[in-house]
């Protein structure tokens, strides 16, 4: 039997959505996604029995295209028909199907990149634009969508025709000039971004499809970078953290998935390509003169990929680091990492008092990782029964379950 | 050896909320499914039936009526059809166990009655 790439399907998907949506404009966004639909569905009904054909992709496009014409010379609501006809009449072969494989960069595809940027539009909450980026980019279902947003089916049905209804009464463009690109990227970096952090907090406890966010972040930042219009300094600043956070995931679990610190982990599991492909794009993220956020995190990453064991950490230079960051993006999280790396560089009573800063200040007052810290850092200073109220305190917030069983395992290390 | 027909119904609403990779692990799954009824020599043959077509035709009084279907929404409509050589029902019933149209519909299976001189 033909062996189909395994995300053939997704990709492929969003490669009929976003040249069909060129074509049909971006208000008819949900009937390309209906075409592309009915393509796949069409292969699942004939190719079972059938046989799957030689070129797979090129068979999918050339059935949505097919669609689409049936779909344009019906209906009559559709006004500038002749030239949708002709647009879609010169959808031939797919540019550049069946090349890509998961994880690695796929070719410049403007059509991919204009989805992206549609998808990411200014108009839409950060929230719609993840969602709607994983639906029409990235060709994950609505269940998926769900699960790897930890969301009800429901809920991202009805976030995804609220985005789509939001672009349709905005009569937003599709195809944007080479200045728009740019002045946009910063939205759609956002979204990305935050993909890429739902999955990072994702652990094998949880379902799987979590950990995928991390690929597709790494892959739609990969296309921003191939792009001259939207490579920005900013961009490379962005996948370079990735790529250094991401390298560092398969170290991340121990043997019964228990969740490993930064020290108990085996460094020889990190992935040393990703690493070096961070590195090369920290490199070109140093051109011109822009200092953000996505840099500084970059920068730290760094730190500790580079580290050659955790005792080799340069934790001054990642309070450093730290400090910058806190400067252009002070927001409590940030006090919070800057708070522990202190405590790594000038010990446990240091690091306490930073933390108490925080506390002091009210913000994260849910956030298990403050009172799980705060346990940290008590224990360390030989204070076993704060250590044991701070441990609790962390229980009754919301975490993952590899978190839990963490904070579990050290409060009966304190509590005998 | 006995013939049965194997009659695929669904109402199409499952497959339309899948997702392209579920799509294309359904896609494998049946492909697994309808490569092993091959290899094992039982298969005599399939047909897929065209969606969104259809005519059903009645008498109705003196006149022939063709009506366009069956498209009744909700309803399981027959998609597909395949004919395989089992010794019993029981052996017939045992080869659609493991197909993945359960997930998505049901599936008759009618012996085929041979005239017997």
């Amino acid at each position: 039997m033909n062996q189909l790439l395994d995300d053939l399907f997704r990709r492929t998907s969003g490669q009929i959505v976003a040249t069909l949506t060129r074509i049909l404009g971006a208000r008819n966004l949900a009937l390309a996604e209906e075409v592309a639909q009915d393509a796949l569905i069409k292969a699942l009904q004939l190719w079972p029995t059938e046989g799957v054909p030689a070129n797979p992709s090129a068979w999918l496009i050339q059935v949505a295209k097919h669609r689409a014409l049936d779909l344009l010379r019906r209906e009559q609501w559709l006004a500038d028909r002749a030239p949708m006809l002709a647009a879609l009449d010169a959808v031939s072969h797919p540019p550049h199907a069946d090349v890509h494989l998961r994880g690695e960069p796929s070719l410049p595809d403007d059509d991919q990149l204009a989805m992206m940027f549609l998808a990411c539009h200014p108009i839409l909450t950060r929230e719609a634009r993840v969602a709607l980026t994983l639906k029409t980019v990235c060709g994950f279902g609505v269940a998926e969508i769900a699960r790897a947003l930890l969301s009800r089916d429901d809920a991202i049905a009805q976030r995804l025709v609220r985005a789509k209804r939001q672009l349709r009464d905005a009569d937003v463009r599709f195809e944007l000039g080479p200045d728009e690109y740019h002045a946009r990227v910063d939205s759609v970096l956002d979204a990305v971004y935050l993909l890429f952090n739902e999955g990072y907090g994702a652990h094998a406890g949880d379902d799987l499809i979590r950990a995928e966010l991390c690929d597709e972040a790494i892959r739609l930042a990969s296309v921003l970078v191939e792009h001259s219009m939207t490579a920005t300094p900013a961009v490379h600043a962005l996948l370079a953290l990735m790529l250094l956070q991401a390298a560092r995931l398969p170290a991340r679990l121990g043997a019964s998935s228990d969740l490993l610190t930064l020290a108990e982990q085996d460094r020889s599991q990190w992935d040393r390509r990703m690493i070096a492909r961070g590195l090369v794009h920290l490199n070109r993220s140093a051109d011109g003169d822009t200092l953000t956020p996505y840099h500084v995190e970059a920068g730290i990453a760094v730190e500790h990929a580079t580290a050659v064991s955790y005792a080799a950490t340069d934790w001054r230079r990642i309070v450093e680091l730290y400090d910058v960051l806190l400067d252009i993006n002070p927001t409590p999280v940030v006090a919070l990492n800057r708070a522990i790396a202190i405590s790594r560089w000038r010990g446990a009573k240091a690091g306490l008092d930073a933390v108490n800063a925080i506390v002091r200040t009210g913000a994260l007052r849910d956030y298990y990782l403050l009172p799980a810290t705060l346990g940290e850092l008590s224990r360390a200073c030989g204070d076993e029964a704060a250590a044991g109220a701070h441990y609790r305190a962390a229980l009754a917030c919301r975490c993952s379950e590899p978190e839990r069983r963490f904070i579990e395992r050290r409060l009966a290390e304190v509590v005998p | 050896m006995p013939e049965f027909t194997l009659m695929l119904r669904d109402t199409g609403e499952m497959f339309a909320k899948l997702g392209p990779a579920e799509i294309q692990s359904t896609i494998a799954r049946y492909r697994a499914w309808f490569d092993r009824l091959a290899t094992t020599g039982k298969l005599k043959g399939s047909h897929k039936l065209r969606d969104r077509a259809g005519r059903v035709v009645r008498r109705s009084g003196s006149q022939v009526m063709v009506t366009d279907g069956p498209f009744a929404e909700g309803k399981e409509v027959l998609g597909g059809l395949f004919i395989i050589d089992a010794p019993s029902y029981e052996a017939a019933v045992a080869t659609v166990n493991d197909c993945p149209h359960l997930d998505f519909g049901s599936i008759e299976v009618r012996e085929i009655e041979i005239m017997r001189t």
